[in-house]
């Protein structure tokens, strides 16, 4: 396998683990960070592919999207972040509740 | 929970190495019209001038997420100016003005090499961390207008570019190949400044406000 | 060249499993702020690997905002969130 896609798999690892990490955990800060990695895990597998060409310079377009999509996700985590802080001061804890109604 | 997930890895690591090994993508499509886009950097003339109408509405999701932040309202606060201690001082002292530098020489970079706008305002962002951890307060009378008016200068120049396109007969954000570097480094100057103070400003979480 | 090859290939090996470990011990660990230290490590790795993809200016914005700014903000929010 060449270089374009072991880094497409360590993608995919990356976005499965991501995934798990924000369905298992109950803490927010947890969830953010989750689909950040779960994010970086998407934009290494599109990255990688764009690098098929062989002995060709890299394909410029995936990189602009991922250019763009790292700036839109440090934008929906600051956001993401000052929502959690105003659910710590509505509830008192960073947490979403049981499914018990806790 | 585990084996689903195991599944989808399973699927999608199956989907990537089914596809073709080696496959031209649009390198050749943009290093065909590289020389009319006004840069030679191919990266720089798929964000400012092929795929332009992405860059723009980017720079309003940053806008989009401040006024969010913005809008929530006051965060407890944590630092106050007499927590800085000497180290802080002294490294931001040293380290803005090269950041700053380092933010003007990317931005010129981005041309014709790795670099560009949105690589230089983060840098400018750090920059404005670093004073905000030390300092933190703006002189009278700048956080109000003249911050906002930076904040949104970026996109609207953007903005105005594009309408400028669409009053000579051209199409939305097709700049005339003559002036298309000049045009992409204005708007890149003017987003530079602005990606910085927005993202300096998302840190800080709050409205500044005017302090004595 | 053909030692370069194989060099190249187990480094890229190694940054891919850095990649995946580093994920995982961020996730996973109990400490909040341990987390947040390992998730900048973890963008700065992303970084190289930007690099070895040939995919410089990702590199730069990565390194930058991925890693630097995300981390600042993670850490402003953590230290919010034990404020009271």
């Amino acid at each position: 396998m060449s270089i374009p896609f072991l880094y497409a798999l360590v993608g995919i690892g990356l976005f499965c683990l991501g995934l798990h990490a924000l369905i298992v955990h109950d803490h927010l800060l947890r969830k953010i960070l989750a689909i950040n990695v779960m994010g970086s895990g998407v934009f290494l597998v599109l990255v990688a592919l764009a690098r098929r060409g062989g002995d060709s310079p890299p394909d410029p377009v995936p990189h602009a999207m991922v250019i763009t999509g790292i700036v839109v996700a440090v934008s929906a985590t600051a956001l993401a972040l000052s929502l959690m802080l105003k659910v710590k001061a509505a509830t008192g804890r960073a947490e979403l509740p049981d499914k018990d109604g806790g | 929970m585990l084996p689903l997930i195991l599944a989808l890895a399973a699927g999608l690591g199956y989907t990537v190495l089914s596809l073709p090994e080696q496959v031209q993508g649009l390198q050749g499509a943009v290093a065909d019209q590289l020389e009319k886009s006004g840069v030679t950097n191919p990266v720089t003339a798929v964000l400012l001038n092929f795929r332009g109408y992405d860059t723009l509405l980017e720079m309003v999701v940053l806008l989009l997420a401040l006024l969010g932040v913005w809008s929530l309202g006051a965060q407890p606060e944590v630092r106050t100016e007499s927590d800085s201690g000497p180290v802080l001082d002294i490294l931001t002292r040293l380290l803005v003005p090269v950041l700053v530098l380092v933010a003007a020489y990317l931005l010129w970079a981005g041309a014709h090499a790795p670099g560009g706008a949105f690589q230089a305002g983060a840098v400018l962002g750090a920059a404005g961390v670093l004073w905000i951890l030390t300092c933190g307060r703006l002189q009278h009378g700048l956080a109000r207008l003249p911050l906002r008016i930076a904040l949104v200068a970026g996109v609207a120049t953007f903005m105005a570019v594009a309408a400028l396109a669409l009053q000579t007969g051209r199409q939305l954000l097709e700049y005339p190949p003559a002036q298309a570097g000049s045009l992409i480094l204005l708007i890149e100057v003017i987003a530079t400044v602005s990606i910085g103070l927005t993202l300096a400003t998302l840190f800080l979480g709050v409205e500044p406000t005017d302090k004595e | 060249m053909e030692a370069m090859t194989t060099l190249a290939w187990a480094f890229d090996a190694l940054l891919g499993l850095g990649l995946l470990w580093l994920a995982w011990r961020a996730l996973a660990c109990p400490d909040l702020f341990k987390a947040i230290v390992l998730f900048v490590a973890f963008g700065l790795f992303m970084a190289l690997a930007w690099v070895r993809l040939a995919a410089l200016d990702v590199a730069l914005a990565e390194a930058a905002i991925g890693a630097g700014l995300t981390g600042a903000l993670l850490m402003a929010a953590l230290a919010r969130l034990g404020a009271d």
